[in-house]
């Protein structure tokens, strides 16, 4: 059955057990191409586009516009033209027959885990198994959900470790000083923790800079670094946006800044501000990113510029063209061997919105170094 | 994946967190320490539905057991936050809330305002509303609206285990009396809600769904019954807004307003009776200031003027049901 493609509701994910269908974007009958937008699945906590599995014409819609399917269920089949129409039919009869939903992941599947660094809490997730690792870090004010489109792809055969920064997710708040230093050293101590010597840093804006810290200060347990939409390497940045942030308490608030993030502003749905809004409202938040803002920002521009290690490290850069809190042009002049990624039609949070590209990049970048 | 712990065990926490944190913090209810002594386990009854239990062994100085005589825990409650306290006093059922009107509505919300702001009364009285519990007439009221009405108390309704947890540390750290209603209904319910501390701001609606073509605006247990409504009538093309007010007093009125006039058409979802209930004070708000906006006669969906009836039969016709809530939003949804 090579040259029939089942296309499946994908698991965006740990909490994710079920997706809606929003759109189609492509209709029985059309030629469709590898990596298009094929339709839209909403999740309970985000909605995203599904990718054409592979060349061909797209033979059928099984699920319709608002229908509530487990993850895996069959949402459509791509063939070649010349697979005669009993085929698929048996195909979808055979699917429906034996599919299964998975288990919900409660108690079952991994879930992140909590692990002491320095006296102080660090919530982490694992994913995977191999003997490369990789480390995401995300950006102020995120948390290791922020790489749920990400990790489990590149969890193929790989370690992949997302964590909580200290301010951040289900980490502790307290920071002593909110610096890229206070950050970096967090992140050594859980690589200590978990028995990490070395990994491959991915980092995003305030994490990519968190990377590049550690770069600077124990190279050695650097392998390469991913910079996506990073700081630290110009001093420009959108300060209001970030004291925004700190400073929202309300839905209303939040909303202004969040679409800031994305160049697709649609994706900026209730759900999302919600769950900012509930990271918000913690004991301690508003504290600790007060203290990161006034420890690592002057004037409203970045204070420590850590470029020269970019290259000394094997590193890549990736950027959203549409990035309206870091400006891309900051990825200019850094060294040649250093491959520099633009990616049209996504803003700063590139790794959500040109996922399936960035985990590409990532995925062939460090099989290069290895 | 977030941890789930109920509506119950939320309220729980909330209170040894807050209690923690504050040592000027205070628990006193009927059974909220008694029990102790019994043979077993070192702990108290934690109240009627057990609400507090596990408090007593933790802080035995600072959970209070009362008499039964609401008249005169409630007024030591009040007396106590006057005098620097931050007590939390649990009244069993907001039905028996009667007996005390004197030293909630004379005192506790006069004070600040009859001694020049030179007072603050920090007391939360807990108290479970709602029916559904085959309870009768005497334990199954919901009164939230006569507190609502008095200026100077503050009136919250928890519809989530998370709202439970927040509403409920805010109601603690406020200066001003608040009567926090527990939905009996909603003890159970599982959800998510962070082990870390935070607090849910007053005055803040919840819109817990979009929808461009009705709005219905409600609070409590009933939130659930119009998310039930909601999905059945996104089946048949109307989409429905459904917002949870959390506090009816402060009450948030931008966000009714704001979504009556993207959508034109109200219904306003409440289990009280409908005479000066939240129902009429919403339908007045939107008569009033989004007049314009409208595009169809306010729908009400409520209990009837009558106390909640014993017979189950008669306690299921009662309560506002999701049936009851379609059918209006259809009234309206197709009105020209």
């Amino acid at each position: 059955m090579s040259d029939i493609h089942a296309v499946t509701v994908p698991k965006w994910g740990l909490s994710m057990d079920k997706g809606t269908v929003a759109v189609w974007h492509r209709q029985p009958g059309d030629r469709v191409h590898k990596g298009e937008d094929l339709l839209d699945v909403e999740s309970d906590k985000i909605a995203n586009v599904v990718e054409c599995p592979a060349d061909g014409i797209l033979r059928r819609h099984v699920a319709a516009i608002g229908d509530v399917l487990p993850v895996g269920a069959l949402l459509g089949v791509i063939a070649d033209a010349d697979v005669p129409d009993a085929k698929i039919d048996a195909l979808v009869a055979e699917f429906q027959a034996n599919f299964k939903p998975i288990e919900a992941a409660a108690g079952g599947g991994p879930q992140p885990e909590l692990i002491q660094v320095a006296g102080k809490r660090v919530r982490y997730l694992a994913l995977g198994e191999g003997a490369d690792a990789l480390l995401l870090i995300h950006g102020f004010g995120g948390d290791l959900n922020n790489w749920l489109f990400n990790q489990e792809p590149l969890a193929q055969g790989r370690t992949v470790y997302a964590i909580d920064l200290p301010g951040h997710g289900e980490s502790d708040k307290r920071l002593e000083t909110g610096g890229l230093d206070e950050y970096a050293a967090c992140v050594k101590g859980f690589m200590d923790a978990v028995g990490l010597r070395a990994a491959h840093l991915v980092g995003h804006s305030m994490g990519a800079a968190v990377a590049l810290r550690i770069a600077v200060d124990a190279p050695a347990r650097v392998r390469s670094l991913t910079l996506v939409c990073p700081a630290g390497l110009g001093a420009e940045i959108n300060i209001d946006y970030l004291r925004g942030f700190a400073a929202a308490n309300s839905r209303n608030q939040l909303k202004p800044l969040l679409v800031q993030l994305f160049a697709d502003q649609g994706l900026v749905n209730r759900q999302l501000i919600d769950d900012v809004l509930k990271y918000k409202r913690l004991e301690g938040v508003t504290e600790a990113l007060n203290r990161t803002i006034a420890a690592q920002f002057e004037d409203g521009r970045q204070r420590t510029l850590l470029r020269d290690v970019v290259g000394v490290v094997p590193a890549q850069v990736i950027w959203g063209a549409e990035d309206r809190i870091i400006p891309p042009q900051q990825a200019e002049g850094l060294p040649a061997a250093v491959p520099v990624h633009r990616l049209a039609g996504a803003g700063h949070m590139t790794h959500m919105e040109a996922a399936t590209e960035v985990n590409r990049l990532i995925a062939s970048f460090i099989a290069d170094i290895a | 994946m977030a941890r789930q712990i109920s509506y119950q065990q939320a309220i729980n926490e909330a209170l040894r967190q807050e209690m923690e944190r504050d040592p000027t913090v205070l628990v006193m209810g009927e059974d909220n320490a008694g029990g102790e002594g019994s043979p077993g386990e070192r702990d108290a009854w934690g109240g009627v539905l057990g609400v507090t239990k596990g408090l007593y062994p933790q802080f035995p100085d600072r959970v209070l057991d009362t008499p039964i005589s609401e008249s005169g825990f409630i007024g030591a409650a009040i007396g106590a936050a006057a005098a620097g306290m931050r007590p939390v006093a649990e009244l069993m059922f907001v039905d028996f809330m009667g007996v005390c009107f004197d030293q909630i509505f004379n005192q506790a919300a006069k004070f600040k305002y009859m001694f020049g702001g030179k007072a603050q009364t920090p007391v939360v009285i807990r108290t479970m509303v709602g029916a559904g519990l085959r309870a009768a007439g005497q334990h199954s009221q919901m009164l939230v609206n006569v507190f609502t009405h008095i200026p100077g108390l503050k009136v919250v309704c928890p519809a989530t285990p998370y709202d439970a947890k927040g509403l409920l540390i805010q109601s603690i750290r406020d200066n001003d009396p608040v009567i926090f209603c527990e939905h009996k209904m909603l003890y159970g319910m599982q959800g998510d809600v962070p082990e870390e501390s935070y607090a849910i701001p007053f005055g803040e609606a919840n819109v817990v769904r979009d929808g461009k073509d009705v709005t219905i605006v409600t609070f409590g247990r009933m939130v659930h019954l119009c998310g039930e409504a909601a999905a059945e009538l996104a089946k048949a093309g109307i989409q429905c807004e459904v917002i949870d007010l959390r506090t009816t007093s402060p009450l948030d009125e931008d966000t009714v307003l704001e979504s009556v006039g993207k959508t034109g058409r109200v219904v306003v979802v409440d289990e009280s009776n409908p005479r000066c209930s939240i129902a009429a004070d919403i339908s007045s708000l939107v008569a009033q200031k989004a007049f314009g906006d409208l595009k169809a006669p306010i729908e009400m969906v409520t209990a009837p003027h009558t106390p909640v009836p014993f017979a189950d039969s008669l306690e299921d016709l009662y309560i506002p049901s999701p049936a009851k809530i379609q059918a209006a939003v259809q009234r309206i949804a197709s009105y020209r």
